[in-house]
């Protein structure tokens, strides 16, 4: 054989340097190979917790965004109207003194009149500071938009959630069940999940009404009727509550199932727990039938016992739950129709999870001493978990399906525990733990809080003094009082309407507001480019930074171009959203592998410029001089608590470097570069589970600087809170709702969870359900610029089941006609036998405005693509009481964007799909035809 | 025409796990971005941020769905690359011998300097998994990355195919599937791996490994006595609960 001399070990790269990835908010470890000062080519780091070396196409795909014809170059103003997309080029100086000018008076008289809402922000613990020092109680991330239902449901039942804030024990679990997963938080961690149970044998259900990406390889799919989760699981709990199949060991010692509640109808106490003086939720003790305290060493919390004192019957929490669960309500007879589930199905996985949870439990060797000071010798597992996200948050009935499902897991004993569902640092963390929301506002001068937390009752609504909402998105007030992300949904309609008040400058981050992250993409553009009557655009100014020529940019004033991810120094903060796992604290940082070419700055950078230009506090030294010269300086020196800041990895200690608390570090980030770009410390064995109760975790969280003292707590079946708010609307206490309200809060804040069918008013006639899921190899809006990952999604079909394409006799590739009570879009479609029979759907955020994201005019993203936005309004259709309500949890304030109905008609087929806009006049020159990608030689 | 060696010492490969596989395409990017920067011309793409956007690719994934003839419409994702064949027809075909199978492990190669383009080779290949890059006008398809699988300036765990150490679910596997002792060959005497198309006697070195059943969870039959009721009257749950309280 004649075969060519192959040159088997050709070099690979010049360098290597390890940093964090950002096509999607994974953010996973990557080493991108450098030839001749480029970027050549990017691969998972092995050594990081997050991603283990694997890489989703997002990331591999990474060069060609870094690379995207659509970045910006420079600071921009709009010399046209806005909406046109006609800009021009400016410099830096003149870019700040322009925002400068906006913000200083503003910041002088009346702060609120800024809002400042960044979107897939990974510095929220940074921009949300700069927003404090201004003084604007308007601040908040994308949270009440994307899940905040799913958040802020664990937290206050569990002291943690899902998203990316947990996740299943991979290696003991032997039943993994996910409700409304597509590709969503954790990214790459689920896969590998999945990949190694899958590996044992062990068993996946997925509930979706989808049957793709992981519910494709689930061993048994639960093609639900979406927004019905929470009556399916609220089911299988009756069957379990029937069975005793719950762990009532588990109910006893770690939740607040034998907590005591005030069972008088009459008292203004009525359902609110019973406490000591210092505030101890109390139980009864079953060796000494006494009340005490339920942190009591040797305390033996009863789940039966009641409680009288003063004519007064105190019931525990689990009366309460046998008398509401075991109701023949929720019987799986009763539920199946609405869920489009036969009753067998539902018993048959609730049997599933009784078996697995209880005959394959089993020990791990690892002793603890719990809260209370007993030591156990081993840990119990059962090996149960469970996974969930938008699918299940995303609706008006949200939060309660989220909290069903937390109940769900709490009884059958599986949270914490080996085998099931584990927290990740800085989790556990009770609701109680997290600041309040803080709106206290003084002209020249900083808010008195942190913007964002938990509201325990009526007295922490973020409410003026004469009651009217104190945010712009009115978040924390009576129509969704437990909006712990805020409501950036409703920031630019409310703005519009000058309710709660008119605002004067909108400035955002990464927020594609004027198209896929905006409900009403049409009704968002006329009211960003709406004027009064002194001709004024009625949003006065809007401040815009993105590192793309995304939709948003034309309908903004000024432009703060940002870098690429591989340009800027970002850090992924215990203070924030960090990357820990359930066995290590762990945090990471960007830095610029490469410069960028442009003159362009990373907005964390622009915002130490701003702040120190406007004299915001905490930006400024004492001689009004900048504090920080740029991000990286804030990174390294500021500190959140003495000894905190906001990387954990090589602190200055006493005696030389340490992690956890410490001073400064003029070296930190070369630490962390020589590191491989991150830090992680881990969780001691026998610390590893029972976290909230477990001794050992506590004082290694205290040490290492999480809390600053044990914060153990009991997981709140019973969410006490909400109770409270129902007080209120029962016309107890000084802070009560307007009337409108009280009835909606009587029903829906329910201590235990309930299920509500949303709103249908105004939907008659529209019975098909319509839903987007984001495709595993795009970001948001953000894949399209990028070569390689637009050829696996140019454009989005709208995929329809089997019967509905029979019924309107439709092929593959033709039109129909979509519509709302709210709007119609004429898009093509495609069939999906493995698809609820009245669902259909699409992938979210392929369609396109013409001359955004540098892509030509003739792009299938925009003359095929299309958004479901279109359909969906902020609020829902008028009523017979003459107001609009929003489409938003009415607990949360979550965007409700699965409760969509629609209708179809077959359509002839249009020139494109509809509606179309008039092409954006492109900030960057046009995009090259071909590429033949190679850096060096 | 070129000839097929009579055989060959390794036979490399891979083994896809289509239980696992969520389609996700960290594979086929993967794959692009290394193949783009390394072996022959890069990867190039036509039209790329304009109407008809086509690249060249050397693995896809593609989607199918299947109805059981019971049960609910499944949907299996399909990674699909060269072969890398015992009786590959892509090289026998080959007018100018560019395209060869190596004697050492079998991989099968184009030798871009003797490729003219003709676009046989793909013709022959019943698989498609040959892709003509319209901008160097040669053929491309997998090398299985031979030059990573060999490469001393990788660390030993990174010489592999750079799909298979992307690949999140780790539906992925690379090894010889000529030593019936190796892990891959295990793998599939383990889970029933199968030929693709195998009427077609390409003898393909590549295996798939199906997907399991799904949709089985036992009949409520089965599983009902751990749902049985504790207590039979309305009422009386709280009575067992006590008792199941002093047991505990």
């Amino acid at each position: 054989m004649n075969q060519p001399k192959l040159n088997l070990s050709p070099k690979v790269s010049d360098e290597v340097r390890k940093t964090t990835c950002y096509m999607c908010a994974c953010r996973c470890g990557i080493n991108v190979h450098l030839k001749e000062g480029k970027v050549a080519y990017i691969e998972g780091n092995r050594d990081h917790p997050v991603n283990k070396g694997v890489l989703c196409a997002k990331g591999s795909a990474g060069i060609m965004q870094h690379n995207a014809p659509a970045r910006l170059r420079a600071p921009l103003k709009r010399v046209g109207p806005r909406g046109s997309g006609e800009f021009e080029e400016i410099s830096w100086d003149e870019a700040y003194q322009i925002a400068a000018d906006w913000l200083g008076p503003i910041r002088e008289s009346n702060p609120e009149k800024l809002a400042f809402f960044t979107g897939r922000d990974q510095s929220q613990s940074f921009t949300s500071l700069w927003a404090q020092a201004f003084g604007t109680p308007n601040y908040a991330a994308h949270g009440g938009f994307c899940s905040v239902n799913m958040a802020a449901a664990g937290i206050y039942t569990m002291g943690g959630a899902f998203w990316e804030f947990g996740q299943p024990d991979w290696d003991h679990t032997k039943l993994f069940m996910l409700f409304g997963v597509a590709e969503d938080h954790d990214s790459n961690p689920i896969k590998m999940g999945i990949g190694k149970i899958k590996g044992r044998g062990a068993r996946v259900i997925g509930v979706n009404p989808i049957r793709t990406g992981y519910n494709a390889v689930a061993d048994d799919w639960v093609g639900i009727t979406p927004g019905t989760d929470g009556l399916f699981i609220l089911s299988m709990i009756h069957c379990l509550m029937k069975a005793g199949k719950i762990d009532l060991h588990y109910l006893a010692q770690y939740t607040d199932a034998p907590v005591l509640v005030n069972n008088d109808e009459k008292s203004p106490e009525f359902g609110l727990y019973l406490r000591d003086e210092d505030g101890k939720q109390l139980v009864m003790d079953r060796v000494t039938k006494k009340l005490t305290p339920y942190d009591q060493p040797g305390v033996k919390p009863d789940l039966s016992a009641t409680y009288r004192a003063k004519g007064v019957t105190h019931r525990p929490v689990f009366h309460k739950m046998a008398e509401m669960y075991l109701s023949e309500d929720y019987a799986p007879e009763a539920v199946a129709e609405r869920c489009g589930l036969p009753a067998n199905r539902i018993r048959a996985i609730a049997s599933e999870l009784a078996r697995v949870a209880f005959e394959e439990a089993f020990e791990l060797e690892h002793k603890w001493t719990d809260f209370r000071g007993e030591t156990h010798d081993t840990m119990i597992g059962r090996p149960v978990s469970f996974h969930a996200m938008r699918g299940i948050s995303a609706h008006a009935n949200g939060f309660q399906t989220c909290r069903a499902l937390h109940v769900l897991q709490i009884i059958l004993g599986t949270v914490e525990v080996p085998g099931g569902f584990r927290f990740k640092p800085p989790y556990p963390k009770p609701a109680t733990a997290h600041p309040k929301p803080h709106v206290g506002m003084t002209p020249g001068g900083p808010l008195n809080g942190p913007h964002l937390g938990f509201v325990h009752g009526p007295d922490d609504l973020a409410l003026k003094q004469d009651g009217t909402p104190a945010r712009i998105d009115k978040a924390f007030t009576w129509e969704n009082p437990m909006s712990s992300h805020g409501l950036m949904h409703m920031v630019i309609s409310n703005a519009h309407a000058g309710d709660p008040y008119k605002i004067d400058t909108l400035f955002m981050y990464m927020a594609n507001m004027s198209w896929n992250s905006s409900m009403n993409t049409g009704g968002v553009m006329q009211m960003l480019t709406d004027k009064d009557e002194n001709d004024n655009y009625v949003i006065r100014h809007i401040i815009y930074s993105d590192a793309y020529s995304s939709e948003m940019v034309a309908y903004a004033d000024l432009i703060l171009p940002d870098t690429t991810y591989l340009e800027r120094h970002d850090c992924i903060s215990l203070l924030d959203r960090p990357i820990c796992e359930a066995d290590a604290a762990a945090d990471a940082i960007r830095w610029p592998v490469v410069e960028p070419d442009r003159n362009v700055k990373g907005f964390q950078s622009a915002l130490c410029d701003l702040g120190a230009k406007l004299g915001l506090p905490g930006f400024v030294n004492e001689d009004g001089s900048q504090k920080y010269a740029d991000y990286a300086d804030y990174i390294t020196n500021h500190e959140r608590r003495p000894g905190i800041g906001p990387l954990a990895g090589w602190r200055m200690g006493a005696n030389g470097l340490q992690h956890g608390r410490g001073g400064p570090n003029e070296g930190q980030l070369d630490s962390y570069i020589r590191n491989g770009g991150f830090f992680a410390e881990h969780i001691p064995d026998g610390a590893n589970y029972y976290k909230p109760w477990n001794r050992a975790y506590q004082d290694w969280a205290v040490k290492l600087g999480l809390y600053d003292s044990p914060q153990p707590y009991l997981f709140s079946l019973y969410v006490e809170p909400m109770r409270k708010f129902q007080l209120a609307a029962e016309g107890h206490g000084d802070r009560q709702p307007p009337e409108h309200l009280r009835e909606r809060i009587k029903a829906t804040m329910s201590p235990l969870p309930i299920w509500y069918e949303t709103d249908q008013q105004g939907n008659e006639g529209f019975t098909i359900n319509a839903l987007t899921q984001r495709p595993m190899a795009m970001y948001h809006s953000w894949g399209s610029q990028n070569a390689w990952l637009r050829q696996l999604h140019g454009h989005n079909p709208l995929y329809l089941p089997t019967k509905l394409m029979r019924q309107h006799g439709l092929s593959d590739g033709d039109w129909v006609r979509v519509s709302s009570p709210h709007g119609e879009i004429t898009v093509p479609v495609m069939e999906m036998a493995s698809l609820n029979e009245n669902t259909v759907w699409t992938w979210n955020a392929i369609g396109k405005r013409k001359g955004a994201w540098a892509l030509d005019k003739d792009a299938p993203e925009a003359t095929k693509g299309f958004l479901l936005n279109h359909l969906i309004h902020e609020l829902l259709p008028p009523k017979a009481d003459g107001m609009r309500w929003a489409n938003s949890d009415p607990i949360t304030g979550q965007a409700a964007w699965f409760d969509l109905k629609v209708r179809i008609e077959k359509s002839e087929a249009p020139r494109e799909a509809r509606p179309e806009y008039p092409p954006l006049k492109s900030p960057v020159p046009q995009a090259p035809e071909n590429l033949a990608w190679k850096v060096g030689k | 025409m070129t000839t097929l060696p009579d055989n060959t010492e390794k036979k490399l490969g891979l083994v896809i796990d289509l239980d696992t596989c969520v389609g996700c395409h960290a594979c086929v990017i993967s794959c692009k971005g290394w193949n783009t920067e390394n072996y022959g011309a890069p990867l190039s793409d036509q039209d790329a941020y304009g109407g008809n956007p086509s690249g060249t690719f050397l693995n896809r994934v593609h989607s199918y769905e299947v109805q059981p003839e019971e049960g609910h419409a499944q949907l299996i994702h399909f990674p699909k690359s060269c072969l890398h064949c015992e009786d590959a027809p892509c090289v026998t075909v080959c007018p100018t011998g560019a395209s060869y199978k190596r004697v050492e492990d079998g991989i099968v190669l184009v030798n871009e300097s003797d490729c003219i383009g003709c676009g046989l080779c793909a013709w022959a290949c019943p698989y498609g998994a040959r892709e003509m890059d319209m901008e160097e006008k040669v053929m491309k398809k997998c090398t299985l990355c031979v030059d990573r699988i060999y490469n001393e300036n990788l660390p030993e765990v990174d010489r592999i195919p750079s799909c298979v150490r992307t690949c999140p679910a780790g539906a992925r596997h690379f090894g010889d599937l000529g030593d019936p002792d190796s892990d891959v060959s295990q793998l599939v005497a383990e889970r029933g791996g199968v030929d693709l198309m195998p009427e077609q006697g390409t003898r393909p070195v590549n295996k798939y490994l199906p997907p399991r059943p799904k949709d089985t969870m036992p009949e409520i039959d089965v599983l009902a006595p751990f749902l049985e009721p504790v207590v039979q009257e309305p009422g009386g749950f709280l009575g067992w609960l006590d008792k199941a309280l002093e047991k505990l």
